[in-house]
């Protein structure tokens, strides 16, 4: 079996053996990512040199048999929205920050090189964490590894990619609306969006400050509990960071959670819904109902549609927000020729964002401006607290949410770009978990007949990712869908 | 209506910086001196990905300012985000507090030239300052930015359109930077941009139809900086008010012409407009997601309230009452936190509160005015000067032999007793030597004595002048009165 | 790949708002939020971008079938307060490292365009 098939749990225990070096581990990966990225595009930058060095460190700690870390000598790779101090560029895939180098490290990157990982490259995403395709990057689409025709979800598609295609176990993404789950449903991997707090943001930079979380991608549910280990916790350079233990997630991730109650929305199964996708998501659930779980109908009345409603104000306001900063004035791109300052600052802003970019930093202004913002913002952030109390209710006779992550396997390239609200519509399922701050897991759950992987969605309690894992872990163990790789892996150039 | 009737109405919003040692949202240093752009982090510099965390000392001195104003401390403030654009300002909007201020509700007793004033608070907010842009100094067609300012815990203080003239307006601004700096929560040297002022001016024109006031527009003077400035823009712009409206009452009010922004020219004394009502900004507030509520603990509150001390007004109040202290000596003695209680220790110490204020009045002052320096810089103890006072009180010196020790211990630093040992400064109060002193005296001056005894009163004063000489100024004054009394017979 | 229902009922909807004129956004509003939002549109994208703001507009109007008379509005995701640092210093960046990134830089100080005085204060 070569180095890259291994699971990071498995190439962590190698490594610990000293079966393989953490060299010999960065050089597959490296070898990976140089044989299908020309192909899959998930990599905005990878720094071979760099991650050669860190692993010859990690080698080096492992053979004086001091600690190395959790990751020691595990590959990952890192969504190019998380600021490296490494010397490489933090892009957010837009034009408009110009090759900035950021001059410190995020908090999760910290947490990676404390634990031994071995960072391999930044990943491609659409344009400051906007989009659900990976198209709306300034550098070129990503492509799905189940079909380079199909877009690999986004906004996190470069990661969720970047393990699917096997180029490493592990990549961090962040998720706003579904930007880690829904690539993750379509690319056949796990992906986790913590509960709010759980993973300090410092160091992402923002999209919709209340919205953005990071989380783990793998290719298993032990994998992402590796990674989500890794990178939770407290940091007191995030005041929305929480204070809250973070429970050993390996340990007892192999124990199933019984008596299992699974709340189904008819909300999540509802007209918009693919007939495939429901066929092979009903297939989980028979698995999970064998395995003694109880089906119990939940509804959730303001999720799905009025969810994104909601979703798209707030998070378009505080964007159009965050995203002022983008000025050509301290740092990034400035437009060559101007009359006056705020002629620089419109040129400058106009040439440097994409059409999403725009799109959303322009909704969200008028979201916030004078004489609208009762009737959007506000009132979005009234649904938000409906929103909020119909998962608080569901959770008093359920023990987790169940649905399709997505309503559609992965679409074509360019399907959906010129229609940005059928683009939104790809969030249907997720946005309404981000704006309740409650943490949600995709896991692969079967394929569509024209073999693209399909995605179960899993919806626990703020601070339950034990729980939340321990539930996914039931159903992966019945199932082999983490064996299967992508077709691009097998084709030899 | 007649320009007479027209009643001046202002407020003042009023930004001051916080005593603290780094910023508001980073570890950066507050600094003032220093190198441009030196004093920047990522946080301050607005990068991409950073995030604020609340600096709590900022939120006590907010808090403590607050409180000494009379305002309530509402059960919950949170902070919002301002957007504007502007190359001092890295993230283009500023973190401030909206609709949920730290402080609500307060007031300012002000002492004017005609009584004292009081001045409603509207409210007490914490927020941040920008940058610094300056203009190319040789014409260059471009400006340039320094950070090292962006992100100074900055204090507004929105008053209530309780002022009516120009001489109050500055009469509460120097009253609010003396309550900050006695309440150490801002040093507010005007001349670093520790504290910058902005009237909002217009005049009430009678009433409505519907019996409600009515104005002329609000004009809001962004900027000032000097107690001076605040004077003078106020006084221009009610001036320009009453002209405007005498020429054109029936235009000039402020439901027609609502509020504008103006500017203020001080080498020519004019303002200019700025911005009227149309081109408002829109600034899109809304709440800063980056950080948390505050939901002040009451135990807290009464904490900070505890640190208050007592404030000028009162404190000066008291001086006159409990220790029977002139009005203008409490008045000096109070306008400085530090001075007052130097007094106060002195005060204590000799358990004579009127001496105390002599004492404090004539040395202490003078020296400090003289050296143009604070208490601080006095470089003596209460303790000292307390035991000075006390030997001068006891008789073992005499009052002017004290003010030569209180030199001489500034210039030394040793103890008033052994400065009055080592010299031989102690008072002769032996009655055997003092009249030795004035039989010099008298010998020495016939024709003084003469003529005291030829009916000149005033002789007596040169002839105690010479006998205090004669002992080399440490004869007991009184001693030496009685002595030539009954030496001159009666 | 099927395109789900509510994507067809909205497109439906923008549709009907085209034809009855009654997009929720003009020209002239794009223009504006644009100059708000500091993005120099071309007059191409001022049209492109009324139409689909129009139709997203009109999409999240769906919010308004709603009552939420009496529902706080709910901005921050976890009930968080009094989150608070020591007034403490930490080393910051040197104006060297602070002006790394400038599009352009005169000495120690950024560089922009000439700017009147005109701003705004804090």
């Amino acid at each position: 079996m070569a180095i890259t098939d291994l699971t990071a749990c498995r190439m962590r225990e190698a490594l610990r053996r000293r079966e393989f070096s953490a060299l010999e581990a960065a050089d597959a990966s490296l070898a990976a990512i140089a044989r299908l990225d020309g192909r899959v595009r998930a990599f905005l930058s990878v720094d071979a040199d760099g991650a050669r060095r860190r692993a010859a460190g990690i080698d080096k700690r492992l053979a004086a048999g001091e600690p190395a870390g959790l990751l020691a000598g595990v590959p990952v790779a890192v969504k190019d929205n998380m600021c490296t101090a490494d010397g490489q560029a933090t892009t957010c895939a837009s034009r408009i920050l110009g090759g900035w180098r950021a001059p410190y490290d995020a908090h999760v990157v910290e947490r990676l090189a404390a634990e031994g990982a071995v960072v391999v490259g930044k990943t491609n995403l659409d344009e400051f964490a906007m989009g659900s395709s990976t198209e709306n990057s300034a550098f070129g689409a990503t492509r799905n590894p189940w079909d380079l025709e199909r877009v690999p979800g986004g906004s996190s598609g470069g990661s969720a990619a970047a393990v699917a295609a096997r180029m490493v176990p592990l990549a961090l993404g962040s998720d706003t609306g579904g930007s880690i789950r829904q690539p993750a449903a379509l690319c056949g991997v796990v992906g986790l969006k913590p509960t709010y707090g759980r993973v300090s943001r410092y160091g992402l930079v923002a999209f919709a400050s209340s919205l953005d979380q990071i989380g783990p991608f793998g290719r298993t549910v032990a994998d992402a509990a590796l990674l989500l280990q890794a990178t939770a916790g407290h940091d007191p350079r995030d005041s929305t960071s929480v204070p809250e233990a973070v429970p050993d997630y390996l340990a007892a991730l192999e124990e199933p959670v019984r008596p299992l109650r699974i709340g189904l929305p008819k909300e999540f199964f509802g007209a918009g819904l693919d007939p495939e996708v429901r066929r092979v998501v009903r297939d989980a659930l028979a698995a999970y109902e064998r395995l003694g779980a109880q089906m119990v109908e939940v509804s959730l009345p303001h999720s799905a549609e009025y969810a994104i409603a909601a979703y798209y104000i707030v998070a378009t306001s505080e964007a159009s927000s965050n995203l002022a900063r983008y000025d050509g004035v301290h740092y990034g791109r400035r437009s060559s020729d101007h009359a006056d300052m705020i002629d620089m600052y419109m040129r400058s802003r106009v040439q440097g964002f994409g059409d999403e970019v725009k799109r959303r930093v322009m909704l969200g202004a008028y979201a916030l401006s004078a004489g609208y913002y009762e009737a959007y913002y506000k009132k979005a952030l009234r649904v938000r607290r409906l929103i909020r109390r119909d998962f608080q209710d569901a959770f008093k006779t359920v023990d987790c949410i169940m649905g399709p992550t997505s309503p559609t396997a992965a679409f074509r390239q360019g399907e959906r770009t010129a229609d940005p609200l059928a683009m939104y519509l790809s969030d249907v399922y997720t946005v309404s978990c981000n704006l309740a701050a409650i943490a949600g897991v995709s896991v692969p759950c079967g394929f569509t007949r024209a073999g693209l992987p399909v995605g179960l969605q899993i919806i626990t309690d703020v601070f339950t990712e034990d729980r939340l894992l321990r539930i996914a872990r039931m159903y992966e163990r019945e199932t082999a869908w983490a064996d299967r790789s992508p077709p691009v892996c097998e084709a030899r150039p | 209506m007649t320009a007479a009737d027209l009643l001046p109405t202002i407020g003042l919003e009023v930004h001051m910086h916080l005593k603290t040692r780094t910023k508001l949202f980073c570890g950066c240093p507050v600094r003032y001196d220093a190198r441009p752009n030196s004093c920047v982090c990522p946080v301050c510099l607005g990068m991409p990905g950073v995030l604020p965390v609340m600096n709590g000392r900022a939120v006590e001195l907010a808090v403590r300012m607050a409180l000494a104003l009379g305002c309530a401390i509402p059960d919950l403030a949170k902070w919002d985000r301002k957007h504007y654009y502007y190359p001092d300002l890295p993230k283009n909007y500023q973190i401030s507090e909206y609709d949920q201020p730290l402080g609500i509700g307060g007031f300012l007793d002000v002492e004017t030239p005609r009584g004292a004033v009081r001045v409603g608070i509207t409210r007490v907010h914490l927020e941040e300052d920008a940058g610094k842009l300056m203009h190319d100094e040789r014409g260059g067609n471009f400006s340039v930015v320094d950070l090292n300012r962006t992100g100074t815990p900055l204090l507004e203080i929105v008053s209530e359109p309780d002022i009516h003239g120009a001489e109050d307006a500055r009469a509460y601004a120097e009253a609010l930077r003396q309550l900050a700096v006695y309440l150490g929560v801002g040093d507010c040297h005007l001349q670093l941009g520790q504290m910058r002022f902005e009237p909002n001016v217009s005049l009430r024109i009678g009433t409505g139809p519907d019996g409600k006031p009515r104005y002329t527009p609000i004009s809001e003077i962004k900027n000032l900086n000097s107690f001076r400035s605040v004077e003078r823009a106020v006084v221009f712009e009610l001036a320009r008010h009453r002209q405007e409206y005498v020429a054109n009452p029936a235009e000039y009010t402020l439901e027609n012409l609502g509020k504008e922004t103006r500017g203020w020219r001080d080498d020519e004394g004019v303002s200019f407009l700025q911005r009227s009502k149309e081109e408002a900004h829109d600034y899109r507030y809304f709440p800063e997601p980056d950080l948390v509520p505050f939901v002040p603990d009451r135990a807290w509150v009464e904490a900070v309230r505890a640190t208050v001390p007592e404030l000028p007004q009162g404190r000066r109040r008291r001086f006159i009452s409990e220790y029977g202290l002139p009005e203008y000596d409490a008045g000096v003695l109070t306008a400085e936190r530090g001075v007052a209680d130097f007094f106060e220790k002195v005060a204590g110490l000799v358990k004579d509160p009127k001496t105390a204020s002599n004492w404090m009045m004539q040395d202490v002052m003078r020296v400090l005015n003289e050296r143009k320096a604070g208490i601080a810089d006095l470089g003596m103890t209460p303790e000292a000067l307390a035991e000075l006072v006390s030997l001068v009180k006891q008789g073992a010196i005499n009052r002017n032999k004290g003010t030569e020790v209180f030199g001489k211990m500034l210039a030394s630093g040793k103890p008033a007793g052994e400065i009055v040992r080592q010299d031989g400064l102690a008072q002769v109060a032996d009655a055997g030597a003092v009249e030795a002193f004035v039989d010099q005296a008298l010998a020495a001056n016939a024709r003084t004595v003469e003529d005291y005894k030829g009916g000149k009163k005033a002789a007596l004063g040169r002839l105690m002048g010479e006998a205090m000489k004669a002992s080399g100024g440490k004869a007991n004054p009184q001693l030496v009165r009685e002595i030539l009394l009954r030496k001159l017979g009666g | 790949m099927r395109v789900d229902v509510a994507i067809r009922s909205a497109r439906d909807l923008t549709a009907a708002a085209r034809k009855a004129r009654i997009l929720p956004l003009s020209r002239e509003e794009v223009l504006k939020v644009g100059t708000l939002s500091r993005i120099g549109l071309s007059d191409a994208e001022v049209g492109r971008f009324t139409t689909q703001l129009s139709s997203i507009l009109d999409y999240v109007g769906k919010l308004r079938e709603l009552d939420t008379s009496g529902v706080e509005p709910l901005a921050h995701a976890l009930p968080l307060h009094n989150v608070l640092r020591p007034d403490e210093p930490r080393t910051g960046l040197a104006p060297e490292q602070a002006l790394a990134g400038a599009p352009e830089a005169s000495g120690d100080f950024f560089r922009v365009p000439r700017v009147l005085d005109e701003g705004v204060s804090a």
